[in-house]
């Protein structure tokens, strides 16, 4: 672990990074590649749509010896509807009939408490008329909406437009791609699946939120220096937070994984495997697109500012003229590593509020500041 | 939590952590011992978690009212539901709106689950028809002069070869989602009108009420209605031709058996209030002709059920009318009075079915009046309850109905917390092997955060009914993530201050402001996520939209005045303030390369800015 630590410092440092925005172009193309067949996948395969939205029942039943090929059958000539039965965990069967009315929902929950030779009451009934599921999902649209428009507006407020359109893409790009995998795959969606969804909006946004308040934290005075463009600034910060990033979303995936694998693993099919399916696949693409998509176009969209045009001009005509005086390192990070004035300059001239820290340091000894500016 | 607010003072800051940690350990003992006092100690557990069923309700809108869906319809209907849930001897149910247009209802573990979905999902309207034939209950033997008996025979032969297989769904769908029955249907739709409006008739035909062409041929049908009904506006009594059709209607009609009774009040249920219909009564003794609706139920105010035993005429019904509605009682009861028997009765008919028929003797005018003759207590109170409770404002759909045996929820709930437990195990065991020590500041503040959330949902299920579910469950799972990393935020910050070059107490100042800027904004993304969740869904979304919300908010508080002074005051420690290989906190694991900083400028200025 303490050499993850010390990654930890040195990417902090800059010593060491991967040059995330510098390699766009590459996370572009699998994005639009993943978005495209997540696309493809939608369109061709569709959703499974659960029975909350084509209306039918899901009957439960209490562990049992009956087997599943009998208790369909049993629920099939009830009902006169195909039914699709799972046997959960160690005993439990798992009904699930479609396009039933009310009627032959009791009917069959009747039945199947008969073959199985327990009280009617003991076999647990989940009947949903077919538009409670077009009713939430037109509410989850809704709210997907309300939602979105609040959250540009507030990020638009405590960062900037750029971010804040940047993290609404990356937002759709995380949606997209949990609904591809569900085409794709097959999973069924229930309203479990819509809950999940919602919640990838809050999450997906944690992960791009930290992101961003470190670059904006890294570009804070930017144009006072001559060092980096903005892209370079963003993947530096980018590199300083990987950390912070890595551990919250691996922080956050552990009790989905563990609601997913063992709550799912367990009950089988069921609200919980519903909501941590979706959270599951929804967080690992939302800790993706936060590092490889969001910043990335934060920096792309930054870039066609005049002022950071400016800056850009300003850092390659400064980086021409050391590279004219022939200085043995253009970056900083080449030199000696023991110069630990260096060392913390190095950041100084990115991270706004250490800067008066350097400085001061700057005043008792080693180079001076102005030198370099 | 709102934007980062620039200048705050941190709570907590360098002078009293102490104080700030005090504090919040005395609203956590408060918390615990306002649930102890409070007597119970664990949290009010949904329906899907505790057994029993869950009806879920969707107001319909009705033609003629476009606006009949507003929040004080709403609030009228979940009052008379909830009365009627609990007039019936079900304890606790619970009767909350959701949303704008839905209303969910669950009764706890106990109650036949056929008998509440028919006393919440048949959303009684209520109306006071005049009657103008009755006939007994039993189905009559197709008259001679029908015109085609043939017809009718069939259909009542097929409803005699189903009903005897023994399920009552073969043919009838009396449920109120309003899914046409496969077997009736497809039958009726290619018929001519004529055969139609016959068919109306037959009790099977309320089957494809929701048909378009079922529709168009039920217009017609109350054209007729209507048309008659400006001839003789006065005189409620169809012409000749409508008789005939109506006595066939009623000869069809089969009330003693409950199928033909559910048919025929669902039949009649559908009809609108200016339709004349046919309809059974509730104890299958009789079937009658209405007449248009006279008096509305929304008419009636209140009714009682009371013993007289001054004139010995044991139990009756008391009305109360509202203005209107004692008008147009006194109205009809006086066009009533004069008739000949039968005629003079006037039936309360309950969603189709006739509750009750008491004959007039005269105008009863003044907003009051009295039903006697033959209720026993509970007959009478039972009128009383349908009377005062089941004119609802608005008709509603179960678009929902779940029944939970508790067995099956207990086990998910188990399954839901060795998910959360193992899940916070992995978190645990992550924390501490990247983390070391500060891995015990994030535990602290786990169980700070899970002591507040625990108390917290148990006297939110005394305050305001929040009930835990699965998906509350599930929420609450997720949030440890969330509060996790609220805390990584905070020691990647102290961390990187500490690569910096600062010790420990000066690392743990500087870190904050930013850290907490960073865990404000990002809370407040995931706040709102939870917020619009919580008001733009209904039902089981709520749960979990809201201990989402719940959590984040809690999870604030945590880090505020938990977290931040436990650190500040761990800083002090010489275990963490050395920087122990152990602590999680060591320059030298984290990378910072000697000589420290930390010995050439040990006092330096402790000064958090805010950035």
């Amino acid at each position: 672990m303490s050499k993850l630590g010390n990654l930890g410092a040195r990417l902090y440092r800059g010593e060491v990074g991967y040059d995330f925005v510098g390699k766009r172009k590459i996370w572009y193309g699998i994005s639009i590649l993943i978005t495209i067949t997540a696309i493809v996948g939608l369109a061709v395969r569709g959703l499974n749509m659960g029975i909350e939205f084509s209306g039918g029942a899901v009957f439960t039943t209490p562990s049992t010896s009956v087997s599943a090929e009998a208790a369909r059958e049993t629920a099939e000539q009830t009902s006169g509807h195909t039914a699709i039965v799972q046997k959960l965990g160690n005993g439990p069967l798992r009904v699930q009939v479609s396009d039933l009315t009310t009627e032959q929902s009791r009917a069959t929950q009747e039945a199947l408490a008969k073959q199985l030779g327990v009280s009617t009451d003991k076999v647990n009934t989940d009947i949903v008329g077919p538009s409670w599921g077009d009713e939430i999902a037109k509410k989850a649209w809704y709210g997907l909406g309300i939602f979105m428009i609040l959250v540009v507006i507030y990020l638009a407020i405590a960062f900037e437009w750029r971010m804040a359109i940047a993290a609404l893409i990356a937002l759709i790009h995380d949606l997209t791609i949990t609904v591809g995998v569900y085409a794709l795959v097959g999973f069924e969606v229930t309203p479990g699946t819509v809950i999940g969804l919602l919640t990838i909006l809050g999450y997906s946004l944690y992960d791009t939120v930290v992101v961003f308040d470190g670059l904006k934290e890294g570009a804070k005075d930017i144009t006072k220096q001559t060092r980096f463009t903005y892209s370079e600034i963003a993947n530096r910060s980018l590199n300083g937070t990987l950390v912070r990033s890595i551990n919250t979303t691996v922080v956050a995936l552990l009790p989905v994984a563990g609601l997913l694998f063992i709550g799912g693993g367990f009950l089988g099919a069921g609200m919980l495997n519903d909501i941590s399916l979706a959270l599951f696949v929804g967080l690992a693409a939302g800790a993706y697109s936060s590092i490889f998509i969001a910043t990335p176009l934060v920096a792309d969209l930054k870039e066609r500012d005049p002022q950071m045009k400016a800056l850009a001009k300003r850092v390659r005509a400064k980086r021409a003229a050391q590279a004219a005086k022939g200085e043995s390192g253009e970056e900083p990070r080449d030199e000696v590593p023991g110069d630990e004035e260096e060392e913390t300059e190095d950041p100084a001239g990115v991270v706004g509020p250490r800067q008066s820290a350097a400085r001061a340091r700057g005043t008792r000894g080693g180079r001076p500041q102005g030198k370099r500016r | 939590m709102a934007a980062p607010k620039k200048g705050r003072r941190s709570p907590g800051g360098q002078g009293r952590p102490g104080r700030v940690l005090a504090l919040i350990l005395i609203a956590m003992v408060a918390l615990t011992g306002g649930m102890f006092a409070s007597g119970r100690t664990t949290p009010r557990l949904g329906i899907d978690l505790a057994g029993g069923t869950s009806f879920t309700l969707e107001a319909k809108n009705e033609p003629g009212k476009p606006n009949a869906i507003n929040p004080t319809n709403m609030n009228t209907a979940v009052g008379i539901i909830e009365r009627r849930v609990n007039g019936l001897g079900v304890t606790e149910a619970e009767v909350q709106t959701q949303g704008d247009n839905h209303i969910i209802v669950n009764i706890p573990k106990g109650t036949n689950a056929k008998q509440a979905r028919q006393q919440v999902g048949t959303t009684a309207k209520l109306g006071f028809r005049p009657v103008l034939s009755v006939a007994p209950g039993a189905k009559n033997e197709p008259t001679p002069d029908a015109s085609s008996p043939g017809k009718d025979k069939d259909a009542k032969d097929k409803d005699g070869k189903t009903k005897p297989s023994g399920s009552p769904s073969a043919s009838a769908s009396s449920s109120a989602s309003g899914a046409p029955s496969a077997s009736a249907s497809p039958r009726q739709q290619g018929r001519p009108v004529t055969d139609a409006v016959k068919a109306d008739a037959t009790p099977s035909a309320s089957a494809v009420a929701k048909d378009d062409k079922a529709k168009d041929e039920k217009k017609d049908d109350a054209k007729k209605d209507e048309g008659k009904k400006d001839d003789k506006s006065k005189e409620p009594t169809p012409s000749p031709a409508d008789v005939a059709a109506l006595q066939k209607k009623l000869d069809a009609l089969d009330c003693t058996t409950p199928e033909g009774r559910a048919k025929a009040s669902e039949a009649a249920a559908g009809a609108k209030t200016t339709d004349v219909i046919v309809a059974c009564k509730k104890d299958g003794s009789a079937k009658e002709i209405l007449g248009p609706v006279s008096v509305e139920g929304t008419g009636v105010t209140g009714a009682d059920a009371v013993f007289d035993s001054q004139q010995g005429r044991g139990w009756l019904v008391q009305l109360k009318f509202d203005s209107s509605g004692s008008k147009k009682f006194a109205d009809v009861t006086g066009q009533l009075a004069g008739k000949q028997p039968p005629q003079n009765q006037f039936a309360i008919v309950l969603d189709g079915e006739v509750v009750s028929d008491p004959s007039v003797s005269t105008s009863i005018t003044g907003g009051q009046a009295e039903i006697s003759g033959g209720f026993t207590q509970a007959s009478a109170q039972d009128l009383a309850n349908v009377l005062s409770y089941g004119a609802l404002p608005l008709s509603f759909d179960v678009v929902t109905e779940q029944t939970v045996t508790a067995a099956l929820g207990g086990e998910q709930l188990r399954a839901g917390l060795l998910a959360g437990a193992i899940g916070l195990g992995l978190v645990i065991i992550y924390l501490v092997a990247y983390y070391r020590g500060l891995a015990l500041v994030a535990l602290a503040s786990l169980l700070a955060s899970a002591i507040l959330t625990y108390t917290i949902m148990v006297l939110l299920g005394q305050a305001i009914g929040f009930a835990l579910n699965l998906p509350a469950v599930c929420g609450a799972i997720v949030a440890i993530g969330i509060t996790a990393d609220s805390f990584i935020v905070y020691f990647e910050r102290i961390r990187d201050e500490i690569r910096d070059g600062r010790t420990l107490r000066p690392a743990v100042e500087r870190g904050w402001p930013r850290a907490r800027r960073t865990i404000l904004v990002s809370d407040f993304v995931s706040f709102l996520a939870a917020a619009v969740l919580f008001i733009v869904t209904v039902g089981k979304v709520q749960g979990f939209a809201f201990t989402l919300g719940l959590t984040t908010l809690l999870d604030v508080v945590v880090v505020f005045f938990f977290t931040k002074p436990l650190m500040t005051l761990l800083a002090r420690r010489k275990f963490f303030a050395s920087g122990h290989p152990w602590s999680g906190l060591d320059p030298k694991r984290l990378g910072v390369k000697p000589p420290l900083r930390a010995s050439r400028r040990p006092s330096a200025p402790v000064d958090p800015k805010e950035a």
